[in-house]
């Protein structure tokens, strides 16, 4: 702003300056990076739909009732994802039986109960480390203990167990963010009527943080149906020509849990068997499986989306 | 709630409420019966820490009985099957490099541009578009990521880079630089709005452009989140499995060429699961020790990242 001060001699000798130059650069170099970025965004979007184009494109017209129904083959033609689907509904269920009761429960303790002490730090930086531990660790966690000391064998439950810790911290960070929304005064007015502590968080806090949970919950599952490392870590067959028992039945108490001790695959194994194998047949298997995981895990994915959001809109 | 008509007051009549001792006693257990089960659900998560440590340190002790450490880190061969075994981690820690490198060469520059977009650029009504389609990309298993590495991207990559072989480290890399994005470009686009505003806006007061407030106020002021963001970016390429195991070839060697396949320690673990060697075997062993390696690198990545996100959360 020095060259164009007409009142300083002093200015007026020095090279000119055309401000109007300068800004129009630093103008040009902001719209240039904005493109940038909206490249870069394009970009990895690209990818996404790509790889959404790709697949269906090569397994969409495979998915018929057929290769919903039959068991795998050594024939791709014939083979079909029945055990695959199967096995991933029990496993997914016995994880979210185990991880979003535990996960809650966790976040309730850290936000409405811990005394700020030691054995509270150490919880929130496991929770926090736990988050970044690789999945196939926790697939040879589950090999190491519950296979190999507990014996409990490379069953449903084992899975279920394993997913559930997997996706643990997940729930834990989404319960914590969701209570720490909920609004002081719910919690001082539930006090001040005379709830104890237990009262105020069974039947304040957590109806006012059930969507943020839920989310998290869902996040976690998405998260938990497609992981496939630690599943095969712990020993999951990959050729299932069987169903699990039924967990209905017909008879007195009309339900059984002998599923969870049965042998399975579940729909990522599957795909990665037959992604391995050379045939191309046996890809095209493979792509429509992708296809349906991808499917869930996007539309699971778009759900929590839509709940946070009118969560946040409502406030 | 079971508030009962107290008998014993008088004056008040049935229109006084009052609490019964055997309420407030059951109350009282129930609180604190609840406090207890609550806590042991939070301590899980300790446990299932410890019992991955233990799992890996004592199944690794047994393999560190029949092998040297020395040979296990100095070895440059891989071959644990073969009638004369050789331990050699380096071979898998390379090739586990190799493929993380590439992952960060694409999502460093990628998820810097994007968070800045996002962060400093985009009117709020696109980030709300923006956000959610990162997290879509963030919610793809990572086997349908291995599919279109191998099935969709090699055969392309092919055509334009001669020598490329079928399986191999690069597409893989560019494949876990794309997953490995939404990660990195949320946690560095929470460092850069922990920027005070007050920064922004004496910027903008001397006349800096959005972009040079960007690179010479945001980004230096968010420096240590940022740097965070790729060392949780590189740690969670160091962990992926089925992109590796899918599309890098399971051949355990020096990977020096990018080009060519080579396994990671991930995609050995997986190999090795998926085989029939009986378990307590030494070369069944090699995944615990494997894992242990493993599990200490993106320790030691968390732990840096983690200190370092601390610091910037101290300085605002």
């Amino acid at each position: 702003m020095t060259g164009a001060a007409p009142q300083s001699a002093a200015a007026s000798r020095l090279p000119a300056i055309d401000e109007m130059k300068i800004v129009r650069r630093g103008r040009r170099l902001d719209v240039q990076f904005a493109v940038l970025g909206l490249f870069a965004l394009t970009l990895s979007m690209l990818v996404l739909l790509s790889l959404i184009l790709d697949m269906a494109a090569d397994g969409l017209a495979r998915i018929d009732l057929q290769f919903l129904t039959s068991f795998p083959s050594r024939r791709p033609e014939e083979a079909g994802i029945l055990s695959a689907w199967v096995g991933t509904t029990l496993v997914m269920i016995t994880t979210a039986v185990l991880a979003i009761p535990l996960g809650v429960g966790a976040g309730i303790y850290l936000e409405e109960y811990a005394p700020r002490n030691f054995l509270t730090s150490v919880i929130e930086i496991n929770v926090t480390n736990l988050a970044g531990v690789p999945s196939i660790i926790y697939g040879l966690l589950a090999l190491g203990l519950f296979v190999q000391v507990f014996a409990l064998g490379e069953t449903i439950f084992v899975a279920g167990l394993t997913l559930a810790l997997l996706i643990l911290p997940i729930v834990i960070v989404a319960t914590r963010e969701a209570i720490r929304s909920v609004p002081l005064e719910i919690r001082e007015a539930a006090f001040g009527v005379g709830a104890d502590r237990w009262q105020v968080a069974w039947n304040f806090i957590l109806p006012m943080a059930r969507p943020g949970i839920l989310t998290g919950a869902i996040v976690g599952m998405s998260r938990a149906i497609g992981e496939t490392a630690p599943v095969i870590t712990i020993g999951a067959l990959t050729f299932i020509a069987f169903l699990p028992p039924p967990p209905v039945q017909a008879e007195f108490p009309f339900v059984n849990f002998d599923w969870l001790n049965s042998p399975f695959t579940v729909m990522p194994i599957q795909m990665f068997n037959w992604v391995s194998r050379p045939q191309a047949g046996f890809h095209v298997n493979a792509a429509a499986t992708g296809l349906i995981l991808l499917v869930m895990t996007l539309l699971m994915n778009g759900v929590a989306i839509w709940l946070r959001y009118r969560i946040r809109s409502r406030r | 709630m079971t508030f009962t008509d107290n008998p014993g007051s008088e004056g008040f009549g049935r229109s006084a409420l009052a609490v019964s001792p055997q309420f407030l006693r059951r109350r009282r257990l129930v609180g604190l019966l609840m406090r207890a089960v609550l806590f042991a659900m939070a301590l899980v998560s300790v446990l299932v820490t410890a019992g991955i440590v233990y799992v890996l340190i004592s199944e690794s002790a047994k393999f560190f009985a029949h092998v040297s450490i020395v040979d296990f880190l100095t070895d440059t061969e891989w071959t644990p099957v073969f009638e004369n075994p050789r331990f050699g981690i380096v071979t898998l820690v390379s090739g586990t490099f190799v493929s993380s490198l590439i992952a960060l060469l694409v999502a460093v520059p990628l998820g810097t541009i994007l968070a800045i977009y996002i962060s400093e650029f985009a009117q709020p009504r696109l980030r709300e578009i923006v956000k959610p389609c990162l997290e879509l990309l963030a919610g793809v298993p990572t086997v349908a990521f291995g599919y279109f590495a191998l099935l969709f991207l090699t055969p392309i990559f092919r055509q334009f880079i001669p020598g490329l072989s079928g399986f191999n480290l690069l597409v893989p890399g560019i494949v876990m630089g794309i997953m490995i994005l939404p990660y990195i470009v949320s946690v560095s686009e929470d460092a850069m709005s922990a920027v005070p505003a007050s920064l922004r806006e004496g910027a903008y007061a001397l006349g800096f452009t959005r972009l040079q407030t960007a690179v010479r106020v945001v980004i230096p002021g968010a420096f240590s989140g940022v740097t965070a963001a790729f060392i949780l970016g590189m740690s969670r390429a160091v962990g992926e499995t089925m992109v590796v195991a899918i599309a890098a070839g399971q051949q355990a060697k020096i990977a020096y060429n990018p080009l060519e396949g080579a396994a990671t320690i991930t995609a050995y673990i997986v190999q090795i699961s998926l085989g029939d060697l009986p378990h307590g075997s030494i070369a069944y062993l090699t995944i615990f020790a494997a894992g242990l390696t493993l599990f200490l690198m993106t320790l030691a990545f968390n732990v840096v990242a983690f200190w370092l996100r601390r610091r910037y959360r101290e300085v605002y």
